[in-house]
């Protein structure tokens, strides 16, 4: 195991720049999510970590060594693909034995290895098979098992449970837990699942366009994001954030927007120096802080109703402002909610994050 | 469904007409089947009377036109080895590297060697193996093959590993091994499909070649089979048909062989390849 770090690492493709001066710590035994939207630079850094690319400019280290321009097979890494990568021409056995052929162990010492982890992943009984006879679940643990094989420093993982249904993906993603907390092993983590990023990291690091907006403990990450696009990303459903009118009236912060009616909150110096650039913020509100309310109350939003989904053990429930400025709440009911055409959601002001025009956290008293 | 009279008239017509199509085309593979075991056999198609092997026994016992089958075999398997190994080791190259132009390259080298067809180029390629001091080898015949074939060859086996993941390689170099271990040990065998069918097409091409072995060998010992059928004709120019036959036979059962032994180990499913 072994430490990462990047030291303002910048990709380019030609004119594209894939990964923009990007520089974090990763601790040894620490598991780090990159999470980000498609073309944001999580698979770029994950690739230039395991050796597959070059950055064009900067330094990478694992475990304090220089390994910038270093061969993938000098930097004793181990990486699970996308697409998992089987040898469709080897059975599971050889498969899962190849990093050890390659290091040169006997056949029959790499086979009993194999089997080991095989048998912990449960694909012992399938050795003999090839890999296009195996199920995709199967296939997953086989591509997990030929990382897991020889003792890396770090393990690399590009979203390895996006090719699997949803069932199955929630049942290997318990697995990695489970495997981070017996192993303690450093780990990258690339996905574009929110979920499988709060479920499993130690910390994640949030990509937009070739930066990381935010590098935090997913605690952190969802209590206080660090920007629209951040509060946007994380949760499920994601934060809503409402666009509005903020003027200092009495010493205190009113804030106007549409079907909004919200009681004046504390004036800080931050929010004060957001209000002297712009008066134009952004109120966020988590759907599992709102709930029903009456017409009328104060720390409300009103509009018409979009959609009432009924799930079990909650409802999610729209309301369309106009200009698909949607808003949900998330009612932790398992009775079918009556509704009337337009709907009242309220909200605690101690949940509500603030943003200024542009899209950056305003800290709230006390952060 | 019941036909109508119409329709059923008109597939009885449609059938005959197709019967009639395929008549034609099959009598001659009928002649060439019958003939050679025919000894008093003429260009007219009739069953033997009796069947003989008479024919070949006279054909084995030309020693020219069996020398020339050996030859054939060693023009055809030296040519395609070098294509196979060449075409293979270039498309991988064209296919994985960030050489700029590649596209390029690969396309120019495929419109030269179609629109300059073998016929077109003879005196070049005299002039340059007889500089080279090739003339009247097995090596003349054999690069000449490998060059007019391996534009193509590399165009098929590059879109061939195009449509193979990178992540194999780059799962194999992750593991820890060099670029020339993932080459041999993932992407060589999964390749090896698209290597087949250029080694076969590149068989058959030299195989029934003529033109090339005939411009640039010069002695009988050298010349293949495609030539030695020459010497089944009698001094007037007037073929001797039933040793013809009977030669014309052997030198096809190779490719016959070939391609059923392919088709029985690897299946003939990647012809996709080829978007022209």
């Amino acid at each position: 195991m072994a430490s990462v770090e990047f030291k303002n690492v910048t990709k380019s493709f030609g004119e594209f720049t894939a990964v923009s001066d990007v520089s974090f710590d990763i601790a040894d035994g620490e598991f780090v999510c990159l999470l980000g939207p498609s073309g944001c630079g999580k698979t770029t850094s994950l690739r230039m970590m395991a050796g597959l690319e070059t950055p064009t400019s900067g330094h990478i280290l694992i475990g304090g060594q220089e390994v910038t321009h270093l061969h993938p097979k000098d930097r004793n890494i181990a990486m699970v693909f996308q697409d998992y990568a089987l040898y469709p021409h080897m059975n599971l056995a050889d498969n899962i034995a190849y990093p050890l052929k390659v290091r040169g162990e006997p056949v029959a010492q790499r086979h009993a290895r194999a089997k080991q982890v095989a048998d912990v992943l449960k694909i012992g009984h399938l050795m003999d098979r090839l890999p296009s006879q195996i199920s995709g679940g199967q296939q997953q643990r086989t591509s997990l098992a030929r990382a897991l094989v020889y003792p890396a420093k770090v393990y690399l993982f590009d979203e390895p449970l996006s090719n699997l249904d949803a069932k199955l993906r929630l049942e290997a993603r318990g697995f990695l837990n489970h495997l981070q907390r017996d192993m303690g092993m450093t780990a990258v983590y690339v996905t574009h699942d929110q979920a499988e990023a709060m479920a499993l990291a130690t910390r994640i690091a949030v990509m937009d366009q070739g930066h990381i907006v935010q590098f935090a403990s997913p605690i952190e990450i969802y209590r206080r994001p660090a920007t629209t696009f951040v509060a946007n990303f994380v949760g499920n459903p994601p934060m809503n954030l409402v666009e509005v009118e903020g003027a200092q009236v009495e010493g205190k912060l009113a804030l106007k927007a549409e079907g909004l009616a919200i009681a004046a909150l504390a004036m800080t110096d931050a929010i004060g120096k957001a209000l002297a650039a712009s008066g134009k913020l952004t109120l966020g509100v988590r759907p599992e802080h709102l709930g029903i309310a009456q017409t009328g109350a104060t720390n409300t939003i009103t509009a018409p109703l979009f959609a009432n989904e009924n799930m079990g053990p909650e409802s999610l429930v729209t309301i369309d402002r106009g200009d698909s400025a949607r808003v949900t709440a998330r009612i932790f009911t398992d009775d079918h909610l009556d509704l009337s055409k337009v709907v009242t959601l309220r909200f605690s002001t101690e949940h509500v994050h603030l943003f200024d025009s542009t899209g950056k956290r305003i800290p709230a008293l006390g952060e | 469904m019941k036909l109508t009279i119409p329709a059923f008239v008109g597939r009885i017509a449609f059938s005959a007409l197709a019967a009639l199509i395929g008549a034609i085309f099959a009598l001659p593979l009928l002649w060439f089947l019958f003939a050679p075991f025919n000894a008093r056999a003429e260009l007219g198609l009739a069953l033997p009377d009796p069947w003989t092997l008479s024919n070949f026994v006279t054909v084995f016992g030309n020693s020219y036109a069996v020398q020339a089958l050996w030859n054939s075999f060693i023009q055809a398997v030296g040519g395609v080895i070098l294509v196979g190994a060449a075409a293979t080791l270039a498309a991988y190259a064209l296919s994985r590297s960030s050489i700029p132009g590649k596209g390029a390259v690969t396309y120019i080298l495929l419109l030269f060697s179609s629109v300059v067809s073998g016929s077109a180029a003879m005196v070049p390629i005299f002039l340059i193996i007889s500089a080279a001091g090739l003339m009247d080898t097995h090596l003349a015949v054999i690069l000449t093959f490998a060059g007019g074939l391996l534009p193509t060859a590399m165009f098929i086996l590059r879109d061939f590993i195009d449509s193979i993941p990178k992540s194999y390689e780059e799962s194999a170099m992750v593991a820890g091994a060099s670029p020339v271990q993932a080459f041999f040990d993932v992407a060589l065998p999964v390749i090896r499909p698209g290597i087949v069918v250029v080694v076969v097409w590149g068989f058959v091409n030299i195989w029934g070649s003529f033109l090339i072995p005939f411009i640039l060998l010069r002695s009988d010992s050298n010349m293949p089979a495609s030539v030695a059928i020459y010497s089944f004709y009698s001094e007037a120019g007037t073929p001797i048909v039933t040793l013809l036959a009977a030669y014309s036979l052997i030198y096809s059962l190779p490719v016959i062989a070939l391609y059923l032994f392919v088709s029985w180990k690897f299946g003939f499913r990647f012809f996709g390849g080829i978007k022209a």
